[in-house]
């Protein structure tokens, strides 16, 4: 390094003193603009067209770059520190390929509302169009799976690009933003200055909820008989869970969490019916089905929950708040809509339910609440041990390692069976705690999503709860992992397939297993042994095949803190996913196992039907 | 389903037309025709586009549109309530006795001739689109070689402007 240039430290010093803006590259221009938006971490990996931005990134002391070794895993190691912390998560790669590998974890930082920002190097700008070297129109590739994007050409623009990127990323509804940046921008010689502000005239989200709608939001609440709070993860993005509690506690109404709100209410709370939704618990699903009042904060109607659509929650009215306008009667009708943020929505709503509540005015669902618990002790969520005694159950490990590892760990799941057991079995007590890729479903997303929320979290112990099948499509940031002394610990529920396609197969395909079949534990075939491929990465590499040692196995991982644990727990292949209300059907035929549909109580409906009457009567 | 026309107020800034345009398709819903041109502000271009949606997704590209960063303003005009006009070019087969006629009608329908050859005449029309569904009716009977047309542009009747006040609120 030649003593002419300046340190990104050195010119941030002289940055901030009064005295004209610093001549820089834009390369350190962008170092520092990173710097100044408060980055602590990137996760990247270099190549032609951002090598200019890794010169300067070298000499940064405040900015620690994670090498990754493949941009996917960057990306997804972006979003599991913005999930586990809150903050931005920033991963940078080159043009063309570099690029186009981040697009899977754009696309699932976009539907997941993960607060990124995506770096990338652009070919110089007078070859763009020209089918250079290492081109693709990443801006283009991206635009309908980013918050907003830029395609940054001239050097003096990259400061305000970095500023309102983060900006827009961390606040409404969050998002990923890409900015993508010109070799000669990041070459060319420019003055950095930080701005002030971000002028963003047409970008202004609405996170005060409107004072009617609130009043009309409680006037339903008091006046229903069967409501539930529907939470989605709107509610952990916003921060909200301690006034969430308070709402929850005050109103006494029971609640449900989606997958992606899971650990927003504690599951140990009295009144948590547990997951709505294709995998739910018969509580969950069956109180949204025979619900009044949908009381939906920070959720947005999914397929996934809602089942077919027209017979979800039939006779409920829906209250939806969002922070964002265009999930509100996207999908069903909101009888009382209200845009904002969802802590302050929930501030709002308990200020304005607890005077009446106070007085004795408030709704009366003690019934309701008794019918909800009734669900939740006839229809525990639960699972059959193996026929053959010696065969482990995925959901017997995955339970196992919540209740050893604790509440305080973090939990970042693949996609699959082992994603919704793990969503099902671990008890989260706490928002954060549980990452996973719930709207696109990204196989992958396990491993470099715990090593960023490991990098977030140091204090934490970070498990990576995977499939056999996801595991093998990210497993190289374990190398990652070892040099970086990022110590994750892997869970690989291993039952040597693409276990839920395996599901679908043996449930609606007459059990033919048309290529599900992965062979990492069939006999002696372990292709590859995961154990020895754990060593080869420099990690503890554990198995385990008994019941009676699963504990043990736990044990051992925790004792260790240094490197990166994988145990490969050799599962029964066989274990389904239950409850299941199958894709397209109305939630009221949710089974509880294999062909098991609950049995109404004649009374219970009967209950219902002359509730409903009596209400209809009442709005008569 | 019924049209609607959405004038769009964005901000002049590259790429504002594709990420407009994607949107659109991606979300599923029908343009049915698409302007863009420059504003009383250089730096705001103005967009008007026609849909062929029913209410609710209406609502729906409404909100998705005003999502859009560099969307400032989205404002649907109705037809009662706005002047909607769109021109077409009609390049019509003639010879010496139907050129009279042609012209004869061109002016009935206040629009005129723009280059005349020894077997073509280019009319150019503006109006509503039902004043040029009128117009291609009776021209239709003299041979339409090539039709050209714009895309629907409208403007809100009365004193207000689209730039005048809040620009975007949701």
């Amino acid at each position: 390094m030649t003593t002419q240039i300046p340190t990104p430290a050195e010119v941030a010093a002289k940055a901030s003193a009064p005295a004209a803006a610093q001549e820089v590259t834009g390369a350190q221009s962008l170092v520092l603009a990173l710097e100044a938006a408060g980055v602590e971490v990137v996760f990247g990996l270099p190549g032609g067209a951002i090598l200019p931005a890794y010169d300067p990134l070298l000499d940064s002391v405040k900015l620690r770059h994670i090498l990754v070794r493949h941009e996917q895993g960057a990306g997804h190691a972006a979003e599991g520190y913005a999930s586990a912390t809150g903050k931005v998560g920033v991963c940078m790669a080159t043009s063309g390929p570099g690029a186009t590998n981040l697009v899977t974890a754009i696309a699932d930082a976009y539907m997941d509302s993960v607060p990124m920002v995506a770096i990338t190097g652009q070919v110089n700008s007078r070859t763009i169009g020209t089918d250079a070297f290492q081109e693709a129109d990443i801006r283009g590739i991206t635009m309908p799976i980013t918050k907003h994007s830029y395609l940054v050409t001239d050097a003096a623009d990259i400061p305000a690009a970095v500023k309102e990127a983060f900006h827009i990323a961390s606040t409404g509804r969050p998002g990923p933003v890409l900015v993508d940046i010109t070799k000669d921008a990041l070459v060319a010689k420019t003055h950095f200055e930080w701005p002030a502000d971000v002028e963003l005239p047409g970008y202004k989200p609405v996170t005060r909820p409107h004072h009617k709608q609130i009043k009309a939001a409680a006037k339903l609440i008091r006046e229903a008989k069967r409501p539930v709070f529907y939470l989605g993860g709107g509610v952990v993005r916003a921060g909200a869970a301690d006034e969430l509690r308070e709402l929850v506690d005050l109103t006494r109404i029971p609640l449900v969490t989606t997958l992606m709100a899971r650990g927003a209410v504690p599951d140990s709370h009295p009144l948590h019916l547990g997951m709505p939704g294709m995998h739910g618990s018969v509580a969950a699903v069956t109180a949204l089905q025979k619900a009044d009042l949908l009381i939906t904060l920070g959720a947005r109607f999914d397929d996934r929950v809602t089942g077919d659509l027209a017979s979800f929650a039939p006779g409920a009215k829906v209250i939806h708040a969002d922070i964002d306008p265009a999930e509100i009667s996207k999908n069903r009708a909101a009888d009382v809509p209200i845009v904002g943020d969802a802590r302050e929505v929930i501030r709002d709503l308990t200020t304005a339910l607890r005077t009446d509540i106070e007085a004795g005015n408030g709704g009366d669902y003690e019934a309701w609440r008794q019918r909800t618990k009734g669900w939740t002790r006839t229809y525990p969520l639960g699972y059959t041990t193996p026929e053959a005694a010696t065969a482990i159950a995925p959901q017997y490990v995955i339970e196992r390692l919540g209740a050893l590892s604790g509440p305080d760990a973090v939990y970042a799941a693949g996609v699959g069976q082992h994603q919704m057991w793990a969503a099902q079995f671990v008890q989260y007590e706490r928002p954060n705690a549980w990452l996973n890729s719930g709207g696109l479903g990204t196989m992958g997303y396990s491993v470099p999503a715990a090593m960023g929320a490991k990098v977030g979290e140091p204090d934490r112990t970070v498990w990576s709860i995977d499939g056999d099948g996801c595991f093998q499509m990210t497993n190289q940031e374990l190398a990652t992992c070892v040099i970086n002394k990022i110590p994750i610990k892997v869970a690989i529920i291993n039952n040597s397939s693409l276990g839920m396609v395996r599901q679908w197969q043996t449930l609606f395909y007459n059990e033919r297993y048309s290529n599900t079949d992965l062979h990492t534990a069939i006999g002696e075939s372990r292709v590859p042994d995961f154990v020895k491929l754990a060593e080869a990465y420099g990690c503890v590499g554990l198995r385990c095949e008994k019941p009676e040692d699963v504990d043990a196995t736990i044990a051992k991982a925790l004792e260790i803190n240094d490197v990166p644990v994988v145990i490969d727990f050799v599962v029964e292949r066989d274990a389904m996913v239950w409850p299941m209300v199958p894709a397209g059907v109305s939630n009221d035929l949710v089974t509880t196992a294999r062909a098991m549909t609950p049995v109404w109580d004649r009374d219970d409906d009967a209950a219902i039907s002359e509730e409903t009457a009596i209400i209809e009567e009442e709005e008569r | 389903m019924a049209r609607h026309t959405l004038s769009v107020l964005v901000e002049d800034k590259p790429g504002v037309l594709a990420r407009i345009s994607g949107l659109i398709s991606r979300r599923g819903f029908n343009i049915n025709s698409l302007a863009v041109g420059p504003t009383e502000h250089p730096e705001m271009s103005r967009m008007t586009i026609v849909v062929d949606v029913d209410e609710t997704a209406l609502e729906q590209v409404t909100k998705q549109l005003n999502k859009l960063v560099e969307v400032l303003k989205v404002v649907e005009l109705e037809t009662s309530a706005s002047v909607q006009r769109e021109l077409v070019l009609i390049k019509v087969r003639c010879d010496a006795t139907s050129r009279a006629e042609i012209v004869q009608l061109t002016q009935m329908f206040r629009c005129n001739v723009v280059d005349v050859g020894l077997d073509s005449v280019v009319i150019e029309a503006t109006g509503t689109p039902e004043k040029l569904d009128a117009l291609l009716a009776v021209l239709e009977p003299y041979g339409v070689r090539e039709i050209v047309q714009s895309g629907l542009v409208a403007v809100g009747r009365g004193g207000k402007s689209i730039t005048d006040r809040g620009r975007k609120t949701a």
